[in-house]
């Protein structure tokens, strides 16, 4: 006898991944570092700013980078060349990091170095505008890329990123004399789509807007740290465009 | 073509979900799934992918049923609500302010599961 059931679960598609978001999130906030998520379309610049957010902040802050690559290892090489440990994660076809993948990247990190000993974990996201806005990884800020060359109906093509990220940065203002782009309208875009996301101008060649960048990472650091301190239970990201886009926080270990 | 992606953390739920039957075997009709307009989600995508991902486990003949739920923003400056749109750069028509509160659109949902025991 077949008896017709319904059962109600109001569970979000992606539990799966957030469950282990939510898992590696723990982590983080059990090591007190800050994790940055770092997206944009495949050029705009990750790898360069990286270069450089890296040279310049390693004097006194410990990182170290989970590097996602489809196919190659290029990138990674670049920044581990700066003297910051980096492990690369090589994700197949897959387009974006997912919360796994950064699982096992954490591991062979922690075969190199102490986690507990950083205060910043890089995740470089795979090149992309789309995936990787939807796959969270255990990220505390989600900070988006966008190239002056790309034009300014991006934000308004690729809203879900733009809207997501804590942090946008518009890379390679040098190029700005050059180019038929009004920048004022990629910033007006963003802020259509985010009205209270941080946006900054950058340059990773010329140096423009890296100082301010830079202030934004040691303030999110010491509001992250603060909130771990505090209260170790609740952490995570302060912003959430949906009740869907909630994980699931379990206790840390005190 | 994340959708993949998407489609096997969906299974992963779906065996999640069998195991509170255990050890029932419970026959799936139909999935709802709700799906908001402003995800990085193709609802077509999803149903062929599931169609491969369903194939000869549990399963399988499983239906995928997808609702779509629209895009609405509420101004915040007048609480009324109207549909953003790339078109119109997000802006609400009554005050021209940027998109502040999504009031729904972001569903990624598994809302409810038909399916039948055998006994």
């Amino acid at each position: 006898m077949h008896m017709p059931l319904e059962d109600t679960l109001g569970l979000n598609l992606l539990a799966a991944n957030q469950h282990q978001a939510a898992h590696n999130r723990e982590h983080f906030d059990a090591w007190q570092l800050l994790c940055l998520n770092v997206m944009s379309s495949p050029g705009a610049g990750k790898t360069s700013l990286l270069e450089q957010t890296l040279t310049a902040l390693s004097s006194d802050l410990a990182m170290a980078v989970l590097e996602g690559d489809m196919t190659t290892q290029l990138d990674a090489d670049r920044l581990e060349a700066v003297g910051v440990p980096v492990v690369p994660i090589t994700t197949g076809r897959a387009c974006h990091l997912d919360a796994a993948m950064v699982s096992g990247g954490l591991r062979l990190l922690g075969q190199r170095l102490d986690p507990a000993s950083l205060d910043l974990l890089w995740v470089e996201n795979v090149g992309n505008l789309v995936c990787p806005a939807e796959f969270e990884v255990g990220e505390h800020r989600k900070v988006a890329l966008l190239s002056v060359t790309e034009g300014d109906d991006k934000p308004l093509k690729y809203p879900v990123m733009f809207r997501e990220a804590d942090c946008v940065l518009i890379t390679k203002t040098d190029l700005l004399p050059y180019l038929p782009v009004d920048i004022e309208r990629i910033e007006a875009h963003i802020h259509q789509v985010n009205p209270h996301c941080t946006v900054l101008r950058v340059s990773a060649s010329s140096g423009e807007g890296l100082d301010g960048w830079h202030s934004w990472i040691r303030r999110e650091l010491s509001a992250q740290r603060h909130q771990q301190l505090a209260d170790p239970r609740r952490h995570g990201r302060r912003v959430s465009s949906g009740p869907d886009h909630d994980v699931v926080l379990h206790l840390v270990n005190a | 073509m994340h959708e993949v992606d998407m489609t096997k953390c969906l299974v992963l739920s779906m065996n999640e979900w069998r195991q509170q039957h255990s050890p029932a075997l419970p026959v799936v009709e139909r999935v709802h799934l709700q799906v908001g307009d402003f995800t990085c989600v193709e609802p077509d995508q999803l149903l062929f992918t599931w169609r491969l991902a369903v194939q000869n486990s549990w399963l399988d003949g499983a239906e995928l049923a997808i609702e779509a739920v629209p895009l609405v923003g509420r101004c915040v400056r007048c609480q009324h609500t109207y549909s953003p749109s790339a078109e119109t750069a997000y802006r609400s028509p009554c005050c021209d302010h940027p998109m502040e509160e999504i009031v729904s659109g972001r569903e990624l949902r598994i809302r409810s599961v038909d399916y039948s025991l055998e006994s």
